[in-house]
């Protein structure tokens, strides 16, 4: 006789806990061949603004930690996926209607993905920086600096895990924090990929992964005052002009959509799209 | 601030300066009391020289400065070859700065080694002020200077002899081997005794100027911090250099200690001259020190009270644009007297 | 007399030929305008200086039309070296002509000539300098291997810094290969014009610069332009908002550099002569039409009395006056406009409570002239402590620990610069380290160099000006990336807008 199996409820991930969404809604969550997978909390826009509150009160932790811990803790994100590998591809083989093997390659390259970006927290600075010689008796020095709160659209198209994982990461390499609204249709393993992070060492409330509709939620957060920065990299399908309009209200930085393959694809420049450029002068006297 | 504006009025140097720095003047209380001074970041004061040096002085405001350069100079010669003829003619100089033109003002000082003082006494006859607001005062240099590098006896002594001989101020050095090596109660203690020695039978007593010898002292922060230290010991006035080593008077290094001699203004109610000497050659230098001394205290600092320039070129080169100011004309080294 | 009260010293303007209509430059000539010509005054004595021409949006049209023309058939096709040469040739006559420039600026503008000749003219002229050498070497200007221009660069600048907005703009654009259509400030075109005919002088390719006089519809007309491919604006931050709306949903490159609140700090162990200096330099350069101005005194209140009574009197030997006078620190405030504003924030600054002072001096009867003012007793709520005033306007303010001075300093919807006054290294860098502002100046205040890039976080705008960083505006990066963008498809998901939208 089989066992009955025990199916999780997949909440959101918001300051580093799991809350159901604060409306108490749901959707279903159905797999590609239309079968029942789970009900998915429909996060409002008060979960977007508790998602911020989340996000800019991890941001000084986060921001001033170390590049070497940065890139460290990136890096173990890495390792706890390798060790969840079987229940990422089921989630994918499920969700995507892919085979394994595509599942498999698709967790590779997502875990290869943390370690590359890991491998930036403590370089982009250098390569980004530089001293600048002023013509006077000053030290000067550029160096980039995380922008802040950056709210993200993930990729609704392609690879569901990878998606998010590529427009997540590089945003946390120069220590921003994160509010991501996930693929809506397939969000489960952004959920999972909130389990990762949350028994990981990346502190609550870094990455806030809301799951849900982009078209109810995307305004909320790209008119959000507290909001730096808008990567709206998955918003291809949506009217994402007049979300562009709505971030240019405070001067929101704002990524604009990407489609294709090479969506979202690792780069040093996604990088330096969440950073401001410091310039730092120091009078230099000998006496 | 250990004391207020008006109890410090009334105490006299030494009290004063124990109020100050809050004890007796031990090595460590005055490295405390000297290294609590706010510090002085060298691009900034540097910059703030630089900018007063641009102010455009022309026309009526020029002509006040080239007779304000003249009554402030302390017409100096410091040489191993001085002798009285020398003095003589360099008197002659101060009385009638330019022999052609009798509006043109005398200068405040002649500033001669310890052993000419009565040689410019005499040569200056009833034109010596000896005391007095009116005429040309004589000013000798002492302490072993320029090197400052003998015993306090022997320091003391040629202080004394000078004013015996009738000068009217004493042009001190400070001993910068002991300040650059943290002996600031052997500096001031000199400064101290030296004043002491300033003082005639009558009971009054030579002007004392401390002369700082910056470019020795060679930071901004030592400068500022030695012209407390001479100020507390009691120095009438802090002067830049002796014009014996190579960096001298500098605007920004007169601007420093403008500036304390200000603060101190402000602190004690007391006012304290500056005097920058060495390297201040040409009538446009010295105006930019007259615009420094006007906007940094205030206006009433420029009188030979309170403010020196310490030159022996400068002169001529103010006569000439005098002249220029007065005729029109450019004029030339040979309009104007050797000294 | 006062020896202070120093004779006139007033800069001859012998050498300043103007023309009494300027038109507009489109494709290397002077052409007439087909909107109305406006007038151009000196703000120090209210008289016209000259008539303008005014750029309708046919006049943008032409003068993108030559800006691509131009880049299509001449500036994209020259070397890199070339490209500098050209831009080292017109630093050299930004040189020649220094202090024709610097009597137009002060003329027009009614900043001090000691400002526009020691700081405005000579800054261009290193811009120019700076980004010449970059031309043959953009390989290595941080965007990856064989960058390109973007195009048509539109450009619009403000009126407190007019020849040098100009050179930040113009330099690195045509260093990076792009060609530019230039809006000036209605209020100050007249430099831009004089820069029209170094041009000329430099033999630049026609319609590699245009300027196009005239008001906000002029620069409306060309940030909107469907054919300029960036937008370079300074100015304020509702207009920087405005521009940032427009371009939304296009594939424009936009640099923004926008208004400011800068904190400058003052802690207990500051070097304090050289602070007090650089508050005055911070607020009063420039008559405090300065958008990285340092407007809100931070001070430790333990040093506060002593600070405000220092900068009391340090404030009364400033000289208000002539700007054409080479001794004057304050000159004129740029318009009317200005002046109005100055004036009610002020008002209010008194109304909320804080309190007032200005330094004894007499106001010129004709022109716009502001008295340099402090006030004390503001606290964080106050509007002059929040609003950029852009004018000659000091708000102080005070903190009792390193964490509340930077607490205070962030606590703005602006991010441009900051100041810092300490003796103490480590302390110096941390506070720097979390200043959320673009450029911080530690025991200096207001200082610029083509190296040194420039711009402001958060409502300051974003992009870079100067230095390596001030390049990636003007470049594409190679072929990559640049597939990805998303095509606008035609059926959207519309967004759920119950009341998102503000």
């Amino acid at each position: 006789m089989t066992r009955l199996a025990v199916p999780k409820t997949y909440k959101l991930y918001l300051g580093g806990t799991f809350p159901r969404s604060e409306s108490g809604r749901v959707y279903e969550i159905r797999s590609h061949d239309g079968e029942f997978l789970a009900n998915a909390a429909k996060a409002s826009r008060k979960d977007a603004r508790d998602a911020v509150v989340a996000a800019r009160s991890a941001l000084g932790g986060w921001a001033g930690a170390t590049a070497y811990n940065r890139g460290q803790v990136l890096y173990r994100i890495a390792e706890l996926l390798e060790g969840r590998r079987a229940q990422f591809m089921a989630e994918i083989v499920q969700a995507e209607g892919v085979t394994p093997a595509a599942a498999s390659a698709q967790v590779d390259e997502a875990i290869d993905r943390w370690v590359w970006y890991a491998g930036w927290a403590d370089k982009y600075l250098q390569v980004a920086g530089n001293a600048n010689p002023v013509s006077g008796p000053y030290f000067n020095l550029s160096v980039p600096d995380p922008t802040g709160v950056v709210a993200i659209i993930a990729p609704q198209t392609g690879g569901s895990l990878l998606g998010l994982v590529s427009a997540v990461a590089p945003a946390l390499v120069s220590g921003n924090t994160v509010v991501v609204i996930a693929n809506e249709t397939m969000p489960l393993s952004a959920i999972s990929l909130g389990e990762v992070l949350a028994t990981s060492d990346v502190p609550g409330g870094v990455v806030n992964v809301l799951t849900g509709s982009p078209a109810e939620m995307a305004p909320w957060l790209a008119s959000h005052a507290d909001v730096n920065a808008l990567d709206l990299v998955g918003a291809g399908d949506l009217d994402w002009v007049h979300l562009e309009i709505d971030a240019a209200e405070t001067l929101t930085r704002v990524l604009q959509p990407e489609n294709g393959p090479d969506a979202a694809s690792p780069s040093l420049a996604r990088i330096l799209a969440f950073t401001e450029t410091k310039t730092i002068w120091h009078t230099k006297g000998l006496i | 601030m250990t004391a207020s504006h008006s109890v410090l009025a009334q105490l006299n140097t030494g009290e004063r300066a124990v109020a100050l720095i809050g004890g007796d003047a031990t090595d460590a209380n005055l490295r405390r009391y000297l290294h609590g001074i706010p510090g002085i970041d060298a691009v900034g004061l540097e910059q703030r020289a630089a900018a007063l040096g641009t102010r455009s002085i022309k026309t009526s405001s020029k002509k006040w400065a080239i007779d304000k350069i003249i009554s402030l100079i302390d017409l100096t010669t410091l040489e191993g070859a001085d002798t009285p003829g020398k003095v003589r003619s360099l008197v002659g100089k101060a009385l009638t700065p330019d022999p052609g033109d009798p509006s043109c003002p005398r200068v405040a000082a002649v500033c001669v080694y310890g052993d000419m003082v009565p040689h410019a006494v005499a040569a200056l006859g009833s034109a010596h002020s000896a005391g007095t607001d009116a005429g040309v005062n004589v000013a000798a240099v002492a302490t072993a200077f320029p090197s400052g590098r003998a015993s306090l006896a022997v320091k003391l002594a040629d202080v004394r002899d000078a004013v015996e001989a009738g000068a009217d101020e004493i042009d001190m050095v400070i001993d910068r081997g002991a300040f650059l090596s943290g002996r600031f109660a052997q500096v001031y203690d000199e400064i101290v005794a030296v004043k002491h020695s300033c003082r005639r039978a009558d009971g009054s007593a030579a002007h004392l100027k401390v002369i700082l010898e910056t470019g020795e002292l060679s930071t901004y922060d030592n400068v500022r911090r030695a012209s407390w230290l001479a100020i507390l010991a009691g120095a009438d006035f802090i002067k830049t250099s002796t014009g014996k080593v190579p960096v001298a008077a500098t605007l920004p290094v007169t601007l420093s200690m403008l500036e304390v001699v200000r603060d101190w203004h402000r602190l004690t109610g007391a006012k304290i001259g500056v005097k920058p000497a060495g390297g201040i050659r040409t009538s446009k230098d010295a105006t930019k020190y007259l615009v420094t001394v006007a906007e940094t205290v205030v206006e009433e600092w420029l009188t030979p009270g309170l403010f020196r320039f310490g030159a022996s070129s400068l002169l001529n080169d103010v006569l000439m644009q005098r002249q220029k100011v007065t005729s029109g004309h450019y004029s030339g080294p040979d309009y104007v007297t050797m000294d | 007399m006062s020896f202070l009260d120093y004779a006139p010293a007033p800069e001859s303007q012998s050498l300043l030929n103007l023309r009494a209509h300027y038109g507009l430059f489109i494709d290397g000539e002077f052409v007439a305008g087909r909107g109305e010509p406006f007038q151009s005054i000196n703000p120090a004595t209210e008289k016209q200086i000259a008539m303008i021409a005014h750029a309708d949006a046919t006049d943008v049209d032409a003068a993108v039309a030559a800006a691509r023309r131009a880049y299509d058939k001449t500036w994209s096709k020259l070397s890199g070296s070339d490209r500098g040469k050209y831009l080292f040739r017109i630093a050299r006559l930004v040189q020649e002509r220094a202090r024709e420039l610097a009597v137009a600026e002060t003329l027009d503008n009614g900043k001090p000539i000691k400002e526009s000749r020691d700081v405005d003219v000579p800054l261009v002229a290193a811009w120019f300098f700076y980004y010449a050498g970059w031309a043959d070497k953009l390989d290595h200007a941080g965007v990856g291997p064989t960058p390109s221009a973007r195009g048509v660069a539109a450009q619009v600048i403000p009126w407190n810094f007019p020849l040098l907005m100009l050179a930040w703009k113009i330099a690195p654009a045509l260093a990076a290969g792009n060609t530019v259509v230039l809006k000036p400030a209605e209020t100050t075109s007249l430099t831009a014009l004089l820069f029209a005919e170094i041009l000329q002088q430099a033999d630049l390719p026609a319609g590699v610069v245009n300027i196009v006089t005239g008001g906000r519809d002029t620069g409306k007309a060309l940030v909107g332009h469907p054919g300029v491919n960036l937008v370079a604006f300074t100015g304020s931050t509702g207009a920087g908002r405005a521009i940032a709306r427009s371009v939304a949903g296009t594939d424009k490159k936009v640099v923004l550099e926008l208004g400011g609140k800068a904190a400058n700090i003052v802690f207990d162990d500051a070097p304090i002569d050289q602070a007090i200096e650089g508050i005055v330099n911070g607020i009063f350069f420039n008559q405090g039409h300065v958008c990285c101005a340092g407007s809100r005194l931070l001070v430790q209140e333990s040093i506060h009395d002593d600070v405000v009574d220092r900068l009391k009197s340090r404030l009364s030997t400033l000289r208000l006056g002539d700007p054409m006078d080479k001794n004057t620190d304050i000159g004129a405030i740029n318009s009317a406009d200005q002046l109005a504003r100055i004036r009610e924030l002020t008002t209010i600054g008194e109304q909320e409570g804080a309190e007032r002072w200005s330094p004894d001096c007499v106001l010129p009867e004709t022109g716009f002239w502001f008295k340099p003012t402090i006030f004390t007793n503001v606290s964080t709520s106050h509007r002059i402590a929040r609003d950029e005033v852009f004018g000659p306007v000091l708000s102080v303010l005070t903190f009792r620990t390193p964490g509340e001075a930077v607490a205070k300093a962030n606590n703005t919807p602006y991010g441009l610069s900051a100041g810092i006054w300490t003796e103490k290294g480590s302390r110096m860098l941390a506070v720097a380290d979390k200043l959320r502002a673009g450029v911080i100046w530690a025991n200096t205040f207001n200082r610029f160099d083509p190296a040194s890039p420039f711009g402001g976080y958060k409502e300051s705008g974003y992009g870079r000006e100067g230095g390596r960083h001030g390049l990636a505006a003007y470049l594409k990066p190679a072929a990559g990336r640049a597939a990805a963008r998303a095509v606008t498809p035609a059926e959207k998901t519309p967004l759920s807008r119950k009341k998102a939208a503000k």
